[in-house]
């Protein structure tokens, strides 16, 4: 039984199998236990739990409790100034954005009613009519403009200003329409539109004490690190949603208690599930696990004297070494999915399929380290519980390199102030990149010539040629082969080793229904509050 | 009240005075020698050296070492703890949201542990060797020695994921009822109980029975009185100083040190609230919360030792 549960729980990888609403190992637990399942859920077929959450109708009412991994005082109800899943999946119960990503990462329409553009620079776009902020003023072009143009403003200290910067001229065209000419071209601005950062406030708000969007929820209470409460929007304009009365947001940092917490009926939904605790939730005939795969990872860095700016060899010796199916099941105990040393997963619309997978190869490894020159000298690699998982993953590139006569000596560094002590200054170490919406995003945040995150100093006009190009393409398959491109560049060049991407793990309780995965975050990418109901 | 009384209390008071003064400057070096500070941690990875420059001009943080504690110190004394520097509140309003949450659950806890200790440390004191000491004693150093994250954890598995009797979480919000407010708070109450009633127990048990050994209450005894009298009326009073001492050491305790318990519980109290602001260098904050601990904790130092020169016979003439 318990290789069974193994497998299975390696099964439930596939995120089409989730999206179905049924997966194998639904099925295998519902045999093994199907009195138990039916006994607590009031449901009679095994396994049938999954289905019956997804094919009912959606239920109105009840209050539903989440508890997320983050908080703390500087909480916001500011959507330019958020960062984490906390303050996220708040602003997104307030607020909506002019655009959304949908679980294939496609953006859709929200408060907008579409964008044009003839030459991906241009835009042209159409707001949505009758649709009113809480405070009953009617949202017109006036809210987007202010709402765009304050990430401009450095006093704001927007975490996009960067992303803001591009769009040159936001202006109002009457009351429904807005136009906007970008730097450059950008194919992706629609989908660029559609994180929480660019939700729509009303037009001349400074005030962010409680919100004042057009979202699904009304905000009852927030107080900063300790709860926000949102009550249902009676004239929200999605007709009929959101089904849920009220909707309480908190957050239990400590993963345990955060876990205990669903299992004892206390919420009813909580995120960011630590592998090690996935026994218990599978046990327990009342709860359920949700899991995405996502396009986040964690690699191995390696810049300086051991990058490939300087010593290439190293570099591709160093991704012979990583033995990825040992990373996946040891270090991140089968929650994930293998990657090939470039950012885009399978699934993606431009994930380039023809790549040869980089593979453990300990000859060929040997073969670079020795050409390097690096072979009996110990090199110091940092990990450190910041960057997920990247402890037990340095532990067994250590072990690997072992095999090969490479000294690697592992030092553990604490997460406080890794990001700014360590990350992108020491010469082999680790870092954990978040799953972004645009192929765009990632590679120009992270692997541009130019970017101030390119986390191994790589350099490469050829790659910066393409993304530009890339950008400003409107014709798909060409932009398409345009990425494939750029991927065998960061595979075959870049000083950046990705072994695996990570999956997100939610859990649930039985009685929560609508809950899709979503590629993008934990709490179907922050946006579960309108679209999931409660069971009677 | 005698001049000697007052005299020594003012003492007292004055060297409290003096103590939070230096705790004060202890505080704000200390928190200058931290790694990092809140212009660095609130950029985070898009932090570079003009914008952090710019952020700390502007958040004050390049002023003199002495300016900055000045001013700071001046601002506690009008009771005004500056502004926080994440989300520019006044400190004093972010504490006022916690403070009487961490007194709330303090005095619930109070209100338990001082007189089942009490109880427990007499009793055992009087039948010394009985059945009832011995299994006390057992207890109280198993309590001591078993850590409250363990307790916490296993009373959460036991009574709110096992048997669904209690909430694994303890929120007081929305708590309407006295019996769900009961609920909220029957185990993070208990958990601190178990490890502050061990102490107080085996201290007030060892002060008791170092008067129980002294010479007047063996007159007592031979006079006569009963041996509930020798202890309550005789042995007791004498016993006080060292007692309030015990109470006072393990209650301050329930300011700061609670961290774990509000951890698990989820409890929104004057710890977490300290973490969050060591976690986001938000030193305005820390250092209201470190000063409000040592306040506490001299508080209740100073009550302790008001409450043994009040019950000192020989001062009161």
């Amino acid at each position: 039984m318990k290789d069974d549960k193994k497998n299975s729980l390696l099964d439930q990888q596939s995120s089409t199998e989730m999206q179905q609403g049924i997966s194998r190992r639904q099925v295998l637990q519902g045999m093994m236990g199907g009195g138990l399942v039916a006994a607590g859920s009031g449901v009679l077929a095994p396994g049938s739990s999954l289905v019956f959450a997804d094919t009912t109708e959606p239920k109105r009412g009840g209050k539903v409790k989440v508890a997320s991994q983050s908080g703390s005082t500087a909480d916001t109800l500011d959507p330019a100034k958020g960062s984490g899943s906390t303050d996220y999946t708040r602003q997104y119960m307030f607020y909506n954005g002019l655009t959304m990503l949908d679980h294939t990462l496609t953006p859709q329409m929200v408060l907008a009613e579409s964008f044009d553009t003839q030459d991906a620079q241009n835009w042209v776009i159409k707001l949505r009519k009758g649709v009113n902020f809480h405070d009953g003023k009617p949202f017109t072009s006036a809210d987007v403009v202010y709402s765009l143009n304050r990430h401009k403003d450095p006093k704001v200290a927007s975490k996009v200003a960067t992303v803001a910067s591009q769009m040159q001229e936001i202006k109002a065209v009457g009351k429904e329409e807005v136009h906007i000419r970008l730097a450059t071209k950008n194919a992706d601005f629609p989908a660029m539109l559609a994180v929480s950062h660019f939700l729509i406030v009303r037009d001349g708000t400074t005030d962010f004490s409680i919100a004042n969007g057009t979202g699904a929820f009304i905000c009852k209470e927030f107080q900063p690190g300790i709860r926000s409460v949102g009550v249902r929007n009676p004239d929200y304009w999605k007709k009929g949603q959101p089904y849920l009365d009220e909707v309480e947001l908190f957050s239990i940092p400590d993963e345990p208690a955060r876990v205990n917490a669903l299992l004892s009926g206390d919420v009813q939904l909580i995120n960011s599930v630590n592998p090690r605790s996935m026994g218990k939730l599978n046990d327990n005939p009342s709860t359920r696990i949700l899991q995405s795969n996502s396009g986040g990872y964690t690699n191995l860095v390696m810049r300086d004297h051991l990058g490939p700016v300087q010593n290439p060899d190293f570099a591709l010796g160093m991704k012979a070494l990583i033995n990825r199916e040992q990373i996946l099941h040891v270090a991140c105990r089968g929650f994930g999915t293998i990657a090939n040393d470039q950012p885009i997963p399978k699934g993606h619309r431009y994930y380039m399929g023809d790549l040869p997978q980089n593979d453990f190869d300990p000859e060929k490894a040997k073969y670079h380290f020795k050409k390097a020159g690096v072979l009996g000298q110990s090199i110091p690699m940092v990990a450190s519980p910041a960057a997920d998982n990247s402890v037990e993953m340095a532990q067994l590139i250590q072990l690997s390199g072992r095999q090969v006569g490479l000294k690697l000596d592992v030092k553990r560094v604490p997460a406080d102030g890794y990001w700014s002590n360590h990350w992108m200054k020491d010469s082999l170490g680790f870092s954990n990149i978040n799953p972004r919406p645009t192929a765009d995003l990632v590679f120009s945040l992270f692997f541009e010539s130019s970017a101030k995150w390119n986390e191994s100093g790589w350099k490469s006009d050829k790659f910066d040629q393409l993304l530009l190009a890339a950008r400003g393409e409107t014709n798909e398959s060409k932009r398409k082969q345009m990425y494939g491109d750029m991927q065998v560049l960061v595979h075959d060049h870049c000083g950046v080793a990705i072994p695996t991407f990570s999956s997100i793990n939610d859990a649930c309780s039985m009685k929560l229904g609508g809950y899709k995965p979503h590629p993008l975050g934990g709490f179907m990418g922050y946006m579960f509050a309108e679209q999931v109901w409660l069971e009677a | 009240m005698n001049q000697t009384l007052l005299r020594l209390i003012v003492n007292r008071v004055v060297l409290g005075f003096l103590t939070l003064l230096l705790v004060s400057m202890v505080i704000f070096t200390i928190t200058n020698m931290l790694p990092g500070d809140a212009a660095q941690q609130f950029l985070g990875q898009a932090a570079t050296a003009e914008t952090v420059a710019a952020l700390r001009t502007e958040m004050g943080l390049d002023l003199p070492f002495m300016t900055r504690y000045i001013d700071w110190l001046g601002g506690l004394f009008v009771g005004d703890a500056g502004l926080s520097m994440v989300n520019n509140l006044p400190v004093t309003e972010l504490v006022a949201t916690r403070l009487p949450n961490t007194l709330y659950l303090a005095a619930l806890v109070t209100l338990v542990s001082v007189p089942v200790a009490l109880f427990i440390g007499i009793f055992s004191a009087m039948y010394r060797g009985s059945w009832f000491d011995r299994y006390s004693n057992v207890f109280a150093v198993f309590a001591v020695s078993v850590p409250e994250f363990l307790i916490a954890t296993v009373a959460v598995l036991l009574f709110a994921v096992h048997l669904g009797w209690l909430s694994a979480l303890s929120h007081i919000e929305g708590a309407q009822t006295v019996g769900e407010l009961l609920k909220a708070f029957v185990m993070p109450v208990l958990t601190l109980c178990c490890v502050l009633v061990a102490q107080m127990a085996r201290m007030t048990r060892a002060a008791v029975i170092d008067q129980l050994n002294s010479s007047y209450v063996e007159m007592a005894l031979l006079k006569g009185a009963r041996p509930i009298r020798a202890v309550l009326r005789h042995a007791l009073p004498n016993a006080i100083g060292p007692i309030a001492n015990a109470i006072a050491l393990s209650l301050s305790y329930l300011l700061g040190g609670v961290i774990i318990v509000e951890s698990i519980f989820n409890y929104p109290g004057v710890a977490t609230l300290m973490l969050n602001a060591v976690s986001t260098r938000d030193m305005p904050l820390v250092q209201a919360c470190a000063m409000l601990f040592c306040f506490g904790y001299l508080i209740l130092v100073l009550l302790a030792d008001i409450s043994e020169i009040l019950s000192n016979p020989r001062l009161r003439k």
